[in-house]
């Protein structure tokens, strides 16, 4: 076996055993929340009979560490249980909105992973120029206001004043792609906005600083061209931490953005969390959790493992 | 907006009813009710506040506006309150009580039909009235139904009821919205996900807790109701996007504008603001066997230390009128308009502690913005002004998270809301009646539960305003609960939209029957 496949099953394995710790402190959390789910449910048209009832019916009356048990069983094999509140599998519950957050997300990652790194090389390219400064300034300015404040600056400009776009992004009732994709604009380009910074700044920087290396030097008085200097001899070498900030980027894009969820109404696994932590649904919020923590564990794999492809000492070792 | 508050609007609206309506409580232009009768058609979009992913069709589940409203849109029920707030028939032609009101002769409409064409028979009443009834039920509406000793049928379409009591109030039960009308499986029980229904409405699509859509039966058996085509209701949980989606015409009605912010859409040309007087008050409850509430004295000392104006104009942002300290609503029938009002007088308030033989007082509030929006605010304003009567209230600031299950019925002095009740019977059984699961004041004053009783079987409507007259002032002069304001029901529509001049105020939108009653202009 190479270093390198060590390294990544190594990496696999670190992640399936954080996953598992996610989910236990996950379950720790939950039975710490005050309150009940029966309660919850049957608002305060609650007596003690039929909270009672309710509570049996569940399976609510069982100790905790056999409940956990229970789900981690169910999870290996594939089921996550059917909502408490609902009774509805909760499989069907996640999916159509998984599905919609995937959506957004892919979206917004779309235009903001090519815009931030071609805008960062182009930053590293004239750095200390105007276009420079501006590129850094407007990010910079969007990142430091808050979501919801981009969010409704956004709805205020663009819809309600120019009417462009809708406020409400109900993708659920869009009839078409192109629908789909005018229907979620508005909370996309929020989110663009809040995530451009970040990974422009990180991969100007670190383009940046391996143009400070003495083999760059050696290819300048070769007489390369500036261009070819930043993206055939820079980029390759800069490319593990700038992998990692967009690893980073598209995990918060998943997981992070139920307030653009709330202000849009947009459908997404965010709300679902906060509607199920809200109504006390635990198996909806572990199910939901342990799909968060998957995609950011799996994305920061990822990029582990594509920083250790982009490593030519990591690559050609024995 | 709270998470709390959307997730238990209508906490202890076990039954929705209807007061009164006042056209002072409207706020419409002139043009809007120059109209003339409903019209067909449109399609009506809605932006909900509430609505949640854990909604089902069981009706046994129901516990917000947004499967309310749905709800009474697609499943009829025996009968509904009309904008009198009395209880008419609906799917009932008529109702009978016998002389001591414990036995009632419903008859079913012979028109009335299902969407898929069946007529509805006494077998489908019984089935959909037991689902909520028995052991294993967890409904809400379980406590109003374990008056029924026995339901049964006389021939297909007459359903008699035989209470352990007698109870004048009994039809009013059934317009609750819990116990809308199912088919029976055959078997005697109803398939609670069942969407067949008799309502104007047949359901199209529906995601809990994202939208629902519903188009009109064509062969809807009531006449003059169910005007649009089409209704959309989407659940549009942050308030600023209620507004901006209402402002831009992607919904044509809101429900909960924040009011902070309320004047911005009263400036847009296309959109109206509608108030509703409605029974929904916000209560102070103190716990009457507990030390220093257990002395009238002091009960009395707090309800005068409060200055009930100036949390309606600044709390309440004017969306309010003065409660004085008992549940009855100026709209319902048999409130008592004769009792002088409680105002704020702290020497009042003083000679009151001065009876109970103390100089000052120190007592702790417990309170959340759960109990109702503004009632952290509420509670420092209160203990701002009692300062002047020699009272020091420590406000002490709870979790919203399991407030009703921590804070509500466990502390002796907290803030709280009740949604109200069609009639001063019901809101005085639910919540003063000693003994009641929800009396949160522990209050057990013997001659109020001896009127209580007295008046649940009473036919007669002038000895039952006597009666209903006397335990109001029971309840304000003795009782635990400081009631300081009553609040109203505040929405936000597109123009075209229009509605009849009298509507049901018993809760927000007509009481939830938009649906069928409204219509675009």
């Amino acid at each position: 076996m190479s270093k390198i496949q060590r390294l990544v099953l190594g990496r696999l394995a670190l992640g399936l055993l954080t996953l598992f710790a996610v989910s236990l402190l996950m379950f720790a959390g939950l039975e710490f929340l005050p309150g009940d789910l029966a309660q919850q449910i049957l608002g305060q048209s609650a007596t003690p009979d039929t909270v009672a009832a309710f509570r049996a019916e569940l399976g609510l009356d069982q100790p905790p560490h056999i409940r956990y048990l229970d789900w981690l069983g169910g999870v290996a094999r594939g089921d996550l249980g059917n909502s408490l509140a609902s009774g509805r599998p909760v499989t069907d519950l996640i999916g159509p909105r998984l599905a919609n957050t995937l959506f957004l997300a892919g979206y917004a990652a779309a235009i903001a992973v090519p815009l931030a790194v071609g805008l960062g090389l182009m930053a590293a390219l004239w750095r200390n120029t105007a276009f420079d400064r501006g590129a850094n300034l407007g990010a910079l300015s969007a990142i430091s206001m808050p979501e919801f404040f981009v969010a409704y600056l956004l709805i205020l400009f663009l819809s309600i004043k120019a009417g462009l776009f809708p406020t409400l992004a109900r993708i659920d009732m869009a009839s078409g792609p192109v629908d789909a994709l005018h229907a979620t604009f508005l909370p996309a380009l929020t989110l663009i906005l809040v995530v451009v910074a970040h990974m422009m700044r990180m991969t100007r920087a670190a383009i940046i600083n391996v143009l400070a290396s003495p083999y760059i030097e050696m290819a300048r008085l070769k007489g390369v061209s500036r261009r070819r200097v930043i993206l055939v001899h820079a980029l390759p070498n800069a490319l593990a931490p700038i992998v990692n900030v967009v690893a980073l980027n598209l995990a918060y894009l998943i997981v992070g953005v139920v307030v653009v969820e709330v202000v849009f109404s947009y459908p997404g696994l965010g709300q679902l969390l906060v509607d199920a932590v809200s109504s006390r649904d635990l198996p909806i919020v572990q199910a939901v959790g342990l799909v968060f923590a998957a995609v950011y564990i799996t994305l920061n794999v990822l990029a582990d493992i594509a920083s250790m492809i982009a490593n030519p000492r990591l690559r050609h070792g024995s | 907006m709270t998470r709390h508050d959307t997730l238990r609007p209508t906490r202890r609206g076990v039954l929705a009813g209807g007061a009164a309506a006042t056209a002072a409580g409207l706020i419409l232009p002139a043009r809007a009710r120059a109209q003339s009768g409903p019209q067909k058609g449109g399609t009506l979009r809605v932006g909900f506040t509430q609505g949640s992913t854990s909604d089902s069709l069981d009706p046994a589940t129901f516990n917000n506006d947004f499967m309310l409203a749905s709800g009474y849109a697609v499943f009829s029920t025996l009968t509904e309150i009309a904008p009198d707030g009395s209880a008419r028939p609906d799917l009932a032609e008529s109702v009978e009580p016998s002389s001591d009101a414990a036995t009632w002769t419903f008859r079913l409409r012979d028109d009335a039909a299902f969407s898929d064409g069946r007529t509805v028979t006494a077998a489908d009443v019984i089935a959909s009235i037991r689902h909520h009834m028995g052991e294993d039920s967890n409904s809400g509406v379980k406590p109003l139904l374990e008056q029924i000793a026995d339901i049964r049928a006389d021939g297909d379409k007459v359903v008699i009821f035989e209470l352990e009591t007698g109870n004048a109030d009994f039809p009013f039960v059934f317009n609750d919205y819990h116990l809308g009308i199912r088919q029976d499986t055959g078997d005697g029980t109803i398939d609670p996900d069942s969407r067949v229904g008799t309502g104007g409405y047949v359901i199209e699509a529906f995601e809990p807790g994202v939208r629902i859509e519903l188009v009109r039966r064509d062969d809807y058996w009531k006449a003059g109701a169910a005007h649009f085509d089409r209704v959309v209701i989407l659940k549009v949980g942050d308030a600023a996007a209620r507004m901006n989606a209402l402002m831009t015409g992607e919904v044509d009605l809101i429900d909960r504008p924040d009011l902070k912010t309320i004047e911005l859409l009263g400036r847009n040309p296309n959109v109206k603001i509608h108030t509703q007087d409605g029974t929904l008050h916000y209560t102070m409850p103190m716990h009457c066997d507990a030390a220093p509430f257990d002395d009238v004295n002091v009960r009395q000392a707090l309800k005068y230390a409060i200055d009930r104006e100036q949390m309606i104009d600044t709390v309440l942002r004017g969306y309010g009128t003065v409660g004085n300290d008992h549940p009855i609503a100026r709209t319902m029938p048999f409130y008592n308009g004769d009792l002088e009002q409680v105002s704020y007088d702290p020497e009042r308030a003083r000679s009151h502690l001065r009876q109970a033989g103390l100089d000052s007082l120190d007592v702790t509030l417990h309170t959340a913005d759960a109990a109702f929006n503004g009632a952290v605010d509420a509670s420092v304003l209160f203990s701002e002004s009692a300062r002047a009567a020699g009272i020091n209230i420590e406000v002490s600031r709870e979790p919203d998270d399991g407030y009703w299950s921590n804070v509500w019925l466990n502390r002796p002095f907290c803030c709280s809301y009740w949604g109200g009740r069609p009639t001063p019977g019901l809101m005085f059984s639910t919540g003063y009646a000693a003994g009641a699961d929800w009396n949160d004041t522990n209050w057990d004053n013997a001659r109020f539960n001896e009127l209580l009783a007295s008046t649940r079987a009473e036919l007669d409507q002038d000895r039952r305003a006597e009666m209903y007259g006397e335990m109001q002032k029971l309840v304000k002069e003795d009782g635990g609960a400081l009631i300081p304001a009553f609040g109203q029901y505040v929405s936000a529509m597109s123009t075209s939209v229009a509605m009849p001049e009298e509507i049901s105020e018993m809760w927000d939108l007509d009481s939830q029957r938009f649906v069928e009653r409204w219509w675009f202009s």
